[in-house]
């Protein structure tokens, strides 16, 4: 069995984001880490490995900047390495082709990603790439483990949770998982060093990259809320309560 | 302009967001036609003002969430407009693999929409807003509470086709919710608590106080890493939900960025910490620099007066 794990880089979740001109500074971000729900969907492919065998392939599609991320990858036990250079592609199906043809090429019967990237907040990627290489998708799991030739999944559903079965091939988008990303020792981080990183481009996996029907028109700071009120002490509830009632409108 | 509603639905009828998916399509001038999966809630759905049809669209795939087979079912019913969905689980995941069967783009997740077709959302978490145009065909999906629902009083016509597909998720076991609290996701009004909480036993009184408002009660996570009785789904935040209430309570909760990344967009929000330089301050409407000892029993004191 083939695991492939799609990984993005992302500003760092402390990380401040400004805007300059109308677009967001990217040059201007202090660190970058691996998405948070990647890190839950890598955690879970390295168990899937652990109790099953298969090896398991790291896929990003990005910038020079994101092999770091993949040897962070290989520290913990990832095997083979694939960047895929983004020539400035942003539009998300584009992005979803080019990670398609890549895990379409890899082999790999099951495919793990997170929910949605800390950077588009989108949640596309997974069901795009799903019905792309014809491989059912099951969303937003928590936690997955092989079963026979298959895997049961826990997602949450509108009763609660639930444990679902599904066969390869297949591919899990990652909520947070049970257990959070291990941390590398030193074999491993020496052993990711002397890693190479396989790097292609859309040409190598046959993906022609049309134009976008999205433009992108500007990006904003958020709008800056009024600086609200504050009280002091337990005695100001009641007027707080009665600003809600009549100020604000919302009790 | 065709616009297709996929409705969101819950276990037994129509969610009502889908009067806000209509009116947020009418409002950039389309005439929408509202798929209903498992021809669940055809009936409210036609009773949304401004709805040209609704069609229910039945099959045994809709017995299970599956995506991909939820996705085969309704597509060759989708028109070549634009696709409108709710931004909740279910809605993005089947709007995205809509998207990709037709080979269009799919923006996730809009807080507001414009003909043209301008669409604005959150990037990066909420620190910042893209802004972007896009032409049909597309997908998007709208946020909830974020756009202004549609009346009632419409009477639109209802028909229902039978469209099936493979199914290739299979429930093995169903895992019931610990209580029936509401969800953070559904609710309009939320009352979180954090670490400042003390333990986890002392949530009992953000429950009463929820119970007397009909709020959901959230928590930071914190709270939720510390005490195995908090459960993950109550976490607001970047790797927890994301939400928009019209009223946010935070009960000893700090206010780290990657928590105020899930709840800053709410429309009021309201402090309760002992720490009068708590960063939570600089998001509140309304602070109270108090410890929840002393402020939660007077708010049920005052709430209860209401
Ligand atoms: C990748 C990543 C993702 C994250 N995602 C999330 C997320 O989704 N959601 C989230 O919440 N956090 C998230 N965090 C964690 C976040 O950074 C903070 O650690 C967390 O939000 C702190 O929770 P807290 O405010 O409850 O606890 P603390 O920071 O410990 O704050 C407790 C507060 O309670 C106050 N207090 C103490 N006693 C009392 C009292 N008796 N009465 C009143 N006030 C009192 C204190 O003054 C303090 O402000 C994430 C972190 C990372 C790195
Ligand atoms: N450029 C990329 N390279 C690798 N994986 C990606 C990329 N974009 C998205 N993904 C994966 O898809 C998930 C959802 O991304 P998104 O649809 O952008 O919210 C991410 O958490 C990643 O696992």
């Amino acid at each position: 069995m083939g695991i492939a794990v799609l990984l993005k880089q992302v500003p760092d979740t402390t990380a401040k984001i400004s805007v300059s001109g109308d677009r967001v500074d990217e040059t201007a971000v202090s660190k970058w880490s691996m998405s948070p729900y990647d890190e839950y969907a890598l955690e879970a492919a390295l168990q899937l490995k652990e109790a099953g065998g298969g090896d398991i392939v790291a896929i990003t599609c990005g910038p020079i900047r994101a092999t770091k991320m993949l040897t962070d990858a290989a520290a913990v036990g990832v095997d083979n390495l694939i960047l895929i250079q983004d020539e400035g592609v942003t539009d998300s199906t584009h992005v979803q082709s080019l990670l398609a043809a890549a895990v379409k090429r890899s082999g790999s019967d099951v495919v793990l990603c997170g929910k949605q990237a800390a950077d588009t907040n989108g949640g596309s990627t997974g069901p795009g790439v799903s019905h792309l290489i014809g491989a059912a998708c099951v969303g937003m799991i928590s936690e997955v483990y092989a079963e026979g030739d298959g895997f049961i999944a826990l997602r949450a559903s509108p009763t609660g949770n639930e444990r679902v079965e599904v066969s390869r091939p297949c591919l899990f988008t990652f909520d947070k998982g049970a257990t959070e990303l291990r941390r590398p020792n030193v074999r491993g981080i020496m052993m990711a060093k002397k890693k190479q990183i396989e790097t292609v481009t859309s040409d190598d996996l046959g993906v022609a990259i049309g134009t976008s029907s999205v433009s992108l028109q500007s990006h904003s700071p958020p709008p800056v809320k009024p600086p609200g009120q504050k009280f002091e002490g337990a005695d100001s509830v009641p007027v707080v309560v009665a600003k809600l009632r009549d100020e604000a409108n919302v009790i | 302009m065709d616009v297709t509603i996929i409705a969101e639905t819950t276990v037994d009828g129509l969610h009502p967001v889908t009067s806000q998916l209509v009116g947020a399509a009418i409002a950039i001038g389309g005439t929408p036609t509202v798929l209903c999966p498992g021809g669940l809630g055809t009936t409210a759905a036609a009773s949304i003002s401004g709805v040209s049809k609704v069609i229910g669209v039945e099959g045994d795939c809709f017995n299970t969430f599956d995506s991909g087979a939820w996705a085969t079912a309704l597509n060759p019913l989708v028109s070549d407009g634009v696709i409108i969905a709710a931004s909740a689980p279910s809605g993005r995941e089947v709007a995205a693999q809509i998207a990709a069967m037709r080979g269009i783009p799919i923006i996730q997740d809009a807080t507001g929409l414009e003909a043209g077709i301008t669409v604005t959302r959150g990037i990066y978490s909420g620190k910042a807003i893209e802004i972007s145009t896009v032409t049909a065909p597309c997908a998007i999906t709208l946020r909830a509470n974020a756009f202004d629902a549609a009346g009632g009083g419409g009477s639109a016509v209802v028909s229902t086709v039978n469209q099936s597909a493979d199914v290739a998720v299979a429930v093995r076991e169903a895992i019931a919710k610990a209580s029936e609290r509401l969800d953070v996701a559904e609710a309009d009004i939320i009352i979180s608590g954090g670490r400042g909480m003390g333990d986890p036993a002392n949530f009992s009184h953000l429950n009463d106080i929820a119970d007397m408002i009909g709020a959901a009660v959230g928590a930071s996570r914190a709270a939720v890493d510390t005490w195995g009785e908090i459960p993950h789904g109550m976490q607001v935040g970047q790797t927890g939900k994301t939400v928009t209430p019209s009223l946010y309570i935070a009960v000893g909760i700090s206010g780290a960025i990657q928590h105020l990344a899930g709840m800053r967009t709410s429309k009021y929000i309201v402090a309760i910490n002992k720490d009068p330089d708590a960063p939570i301050f600089g998001v509140a409407d309304y602070g109270i620099v108090a410890t929840w000892e002393a402020a939660l029993p007077a708010l049920k004191e005052e709430l209860g007066k209401l």
